[in-house]
């Protein structure tokens, strides 16, 4: 296998983008990572796309070829392919660019992930999230995708004493991280108060426990290692890559307190790469709920399982803490465009690595780590990213 | 809208908890799989339909408040997941009591509701949902 750097980087702001079309944000976060690496059309190999549901956000199949056409594309006849994984598109998109590189069959690739979900009603939104879930043994019998996740807050809680307030503690941190981002879609600080007065949204998680409905996208520009000086001033190198499954139904998994697919994900990524937990300095994990990233940080490996309320509570995940855990704000403020946010997770590590991250930057971050679930943990994708010292 | 068979195929599962027990390793499941998702290749041809006794105890619940079709539903309504004595999970709604008399651990058996349906005039969708197990002179749970 060959040895993959990121070159190019790219992402538009998150948030209600009313005026702006599924193309239009895939094409400006591909020409921001094109510009970024410094390269042109006649350069790209292949193009891929994560994207989770345009056929019901937007009644639009078929957007790798989408994207491609609009951004001109089209007449080098590149392959271009949609990745889907429900929540874990984006990353499942970055795992196959990084496939392609490291295995020779192309050099340069571009790696996108959109989706565009302010064209529907909040609730058809969170019904399209909840296919995501198994659709006829959960979702029919009534359960959301935000109850789901209450099943495991609840059950967390009554095995390990997991508090409400620490619940509260992980959207308070990314909410302060978020206003440090100016891509983020809420760049306000909130108190514990104010999450734990929002209204219910299912028991025991509330509006402020729950990542927004978001449009946005991003990109990267994968190349071969040995290439990447040319390119540019500081590549950032994936070092390791890890991907596993589990039940869809979350009533059929082994613990509903583990993700043992972010345990197997992680094992798998950090085994290739040759590091260990404690050389991580920053990580982004999929809070799609404040009790996933609860979840993310223990089954990682960072803290013990049950200990990761205790340690939010405690700042160890804060950008000053032990691992600075969503400095991009995570999906809970810098929001959730769902087939962009594991590639937004990239460009958020990749930034900090260059030691691009402004006012929330974490110091002397030189390994990172994304981890992206799809569903309620039927995959799960991690990745581990280092700056060459 | 969907089309009938959409919901019809599951029938037997959703009106009477048909689920199978593997007769390579003895665990019962739900719904009903080809093959037994421990055992894999070896419970090709073990696999008995089994109608499970729908008694339980409730696992891990939250009460809803957003986020649901309001057609379909009132707000808030309880979803529990609920492992089954037989030691099957499965996760339903909970109804005919108050969210504070539920915890985990508490006893439920399925009853058989209306789910959901397709408009004033489309197809009714039934299937199974949870009542509390009440001890003493009002019970037991129901009807």
């Amino acid at each position: 296998m060959r040895r993959v750097g990121i070159i190019g980087i790219g992402i538009t702001e998150f948030g209600e983008l009313w005026d702006s079309s599924f193309r239009k944000i895939g094409i400006s976060a591909g020409l921001a990572a094109v510009e970024d690496a410094n390269i042109s059309a006649e350069h790209i190999d292949a193009l891929y796309v994560g994207n989770m549901s345009a056929g019901r956000f937007i009644r639009q199949e078929h957007v790798g070829a989408l994207i491609a056409d609009y951004s001109g594309l089209a007449k080098g006849h590149i392959p271009a392919t949609r990745v889907e994984a429900a929540g874990a598109s984006g990353g499942l998109a970055l795992r196959q660019g990084f496939l392609a590189v490291a295995s020779g069959m192309n050099d340069i690739v571009v790696v996108g992930g959109a989706e565009k979900m302010t064209d529907v009603s909040d609730v058809e939104s969170s019904l399209i999230q909840s296919s995501a879930a198994d659709q006829e043994w959960e979702t029919e019998l009534g359960v959301t995708f935000a109850g789901l996740h209450s099943l495991i807050a609840t059950r967390h809680m009554h095995e390990y004493g997991t508090t409400r307030e620490q619940l509260a503690d992980v959207a308070v941190k990314n909410h302060r991280h978020g206003s440090l981002n100016p891509k983020a879609q809420f760049r306000r600080e909130i108190s514990r108060d104010v999450v734990l007065k929002s209204p219910m949204v299912s028991s025991p998680l509330r509006m402020f426990d729950c990542a927004p409905s978001s449009d946005g996208a991003a990109a990267v520009v994968l190349c071969p290692f040995e290439m990447a000086g040319k390119h540019a001033e500081m590549p950032i190198e994936i070092v390791g890559s890890g991907q596993a499954s589990d039940s869809l139904a979350l009533h059929h998994r082994r613990d509903i307190c583990t993700m043992d697919a972010t345990r197997l994900a992680a094992k798998r990524a950090f085994k290739m790469a040759g590091l260990r937990q404690k050389d991580v300095s920053v990580a982004e994990v999929h809070d799609n709920f404040t009790i996933s990233e609860i979840l993310a940080i223990e089954d990682l490996g960072f803290f013990s399982k049950g200990e990761g309320g205790k340690a939010t509570e405690d700042g160890r995940t804060a950008l000053e803490g032990d691992v600075a855990v969503n400095s991009s704000g995570g999906l809970k403020a810098r929001g959730d465009p769902i087939g962009a946010t594991g590639v937004a997770q990239a460009v958020e590590i990749v930034t900090q690595l260059r030691g691009k991250a402004d006012e929330r930057q974490v110091k002397d971050a030189s390994v990172g780590l994304t981890q992206n679930v799809g569903g309620t943990g039927a995959t799960v994708v991690v990745h581990l990213f280092r700056r060459e010292m | 809208m969907a089309t009938a068979p959409r919901f019809w195929r599951e029938n037997p599962s959703r009106y009477n908890m048909v689920g199978f027990k593997c007769n390579s390793c003895g665990r019962y499941n739900f719904p009903p799989r080809t093959i037994c998702p421990v055992c894999r290749r070896k419970s090709v041809g073990r696999i008995e339909p089994v109608k499970l006794k729908g008694t339980g105890k409730i696992f891990s619940l939250t009460e809803t408040h957003e986020g649901m079709d309001t057609q379909n539903v009132q707000k808030p309504y309880v979803v529990a997941m609920v492992e089954l004595d037989e030691g099957a999970m499965v996760t339903g709604q909970v109804i005919d009591c108050d969210a504070s008399e539920l915890r985990i651990g508490t006893k439920v058996r399925i009853a058989l509701r209306k789910l959901s349906e397709e408009g004033t005039a489309g197809v009714i969708h039934y299937g199974y949902k949870f009542t509390l197990v009440r001890d003493g002179p009002d019970g037991p749970g129901d009807e």
